[in-house]
């Protein structure tokens, strides 16, 4: 017998942490799959994608501002003293991930506006006539549309890595104490804006291509959920217990089933036989790379918070 | 500059929860919450019984996850004894340090912000002993300042065993317990 009995009872701390709830993934989602669609949208403008007249990377930027926005008003959501918000930016805390992610926000912002500010819409148009003005002189220099598409794959970069280090660096949560957890949340987020350009993409070739693009990085995402495990299974106990949680304890359902399955393994299959001639291209494959993106952030940061060291003397 | 800590005979502590008491009165620690606890760990098979009864509360660690993480200087070192702290005004909720905590010590304070054990820093330095060491019925509890050799606990170190709680999570507490 090994029993521990405990009379602390903090709300969200105990019997297990649940400090996070449904605000901190939908973020981690969003930031993701926005992080992809700049590199998406950026990797268009450098290649100089953006003279087709179709192309995906000038609807793209908008939507990315609206769901980043969105995904800042979950995180918003979150925070338990909303009057002190505005503390983030009178500091910068070095070793803080947090305060790291909250700069490199105020850098994606203006990358985005850049980006939209090539090609805005007829509707921006329509009420800011000025716009066309701005876009026209933007579209007289080749190479700064260059650079904007050069900072947008950056801060993109920044962006979807920065996701993962948050929780990669509170390591009192075995689960999340991987390094590899930011190339996971890079890799997935690029897939989910792989899957939504594909789905909203007006140009055949563009959503060909990124159809192709979101199987490499399926299989990317499988390859480095193996490594992730093959390391957290080989070191400390209360590691290999984490990893367990999600292989064959109380979140194997949902990650076998919804993250692997449903999230990765069936659209795959599809979107292999789609991109071959096999079958036609349809949403079913992509809303489905989407869900299981959104269903990942949510099992990461529930079992992260259930994994845990064990406070024990006596072994 | 000095780096306060506490050591805690587990001999002597019977969980009465006296000290439990004392905090939630001294700081006003809301109904619900707790910035210092009770555990008992038992292991083994009758009737060879081991049992350890001690009090925890944040370890006022050295290395200190809680402190790198907050993204506004909220959470921080005091100036005096190295006692981890956080700063009210600075403090956002976020979390991250309630996350970062391998104790689970700290707790989100129905008025929004982090919370957690303080030292009674409030009364270290007027001289006093923190509420929970001055209440303790058994005398098991001890304060005071590690880097002096000549302090109660120092000495108290030197000439028992003790461990500390989780020392492979290597935030070097700075909460011993005799053994």
């Amino acid at each position: 017998m090994h029993e521990i009995f405990t009379t602390r009872n903090n709300p969200y701390v105990d019997p297990i942490m649940a400090m996070w709830e449904w605000q901190i993934p939908v973020y981690l989602f969003l930031g993701g799959m926005v992080a992809g669609m700049m590199i998406i949208a950026g990797y268009f403008l450098f290649s100089g994608r953006h003279k087709e007249s179709n192309c995906a990377c000038f609807s793209i930027p908008f939507t990315s501002l609206i769901l980043l926005s969105l995904g800042m008003f979950a995180l918003f959501l979150d925070l338990a003293h909303k009057p002190y918000v505005w503390r983030l930016y009178t500091t910068f805390q070095l070793k803080s991930p947090m305060s790291w992610g909250a700069w490199i926000l105020i850098l994606v912002y203006p990358a985005l506006i850049a980006n939209i500010l090539i090609r805005p819409s007829q509707w921006m148009i329509n009420r800011v006539p000025k716009l066309s003005e701005i876009a026209g002189k933007i579209q007289q220099h080749h190479i700064l549309i260059r650079n904007i598409g050069i900072l947008n794959m950056l801060f993109g970069l920044m962006l979807g890595a920065y996701t993962g280090v948050l929780l990669s660096t509170l390591g009192s949560r075995p689960l999340w104490n991987t390094s590899l957890l930011w190339v996971l949340f890079l890799v997935s987020g690029l897939s989910a804006a792989a899957a939504y350009v594909h789905l909203v993409a007006k140009n055949k070739a563009e959503s060909e291509l990124l159809a192709k693009a979101d199987n490499g990085f399926l299989v990317v995402e499988l390859f480095v959920f193996v490594m992730m495990f093959l390391g957290l299974l080989s070191s400390a106990k209360p590691h290999i217990e984490a990893a367990n949680l999600l292989l064959n304890g109380a979140y194997a359902p949902i990650f076998w089933v919804f993250v692997i399955g449903m999230g990765i393994v069936i659209p795959l299959i599809i979107q292999l036989l789609a991109v071959n001639h096999k079958v036609k291209h349809t949403p079913i494959a992509p809303i489905m790379v989407i869900v299981g993106g959104l269903i990942l952030r949510f099992v990461i940061v529930s079992a992260g918070q259930y994994s845990h060291w064990f406070n024990a003397h006596f072994h | 500059m000095a780096r306060f800590g506490m050591v805690i005979d587990t001999k002597k502590c019977v969980g009465c929860q006296d000290c439990v008491i004392a905090c939630k009165t001294e700081n006003k620690v809301p109904e619900g919450h707790d910035r210092d606890w009770i555990v008992t760990e038992s292991h083994g098979k009758f009737p060879d019984i081991l049992m350890e009864i001690r009090t925890e509360r944040c370890n006022h660690c050295s290395n200190t996850p809680c402190v790198s993480c907050c993204p506004t200087g909220a959470s921080h070192i005091h100036d005096v004894g190295g006692v981890v702290l956080v700063n009210h005004d600075l403090c956002i909720g976020c979390k991250a340090c309630v996350e970062s905590c391998p104790y689970d010590a700290r707790f989100i304070h129905p008025d929004g912000y982090a919370d957690k054990c303080t030292f009674c820093i409030h009364r270290v330095e007027k001289g006093l002993k923190p509420a929970c060491v001055e209440v303790c019925p058994t005398y098991c509890m001890h304060f005071g300042d590690l880097d002096d050799p000549n302090s109660e606990v120092s000495k108290l170190l030197q000439s028992r065993k003790y461990h500390v709680n989780l020392p492979e999570a290597g935030t070097q507490p700075n909460i011993f317990y005799l053994i």
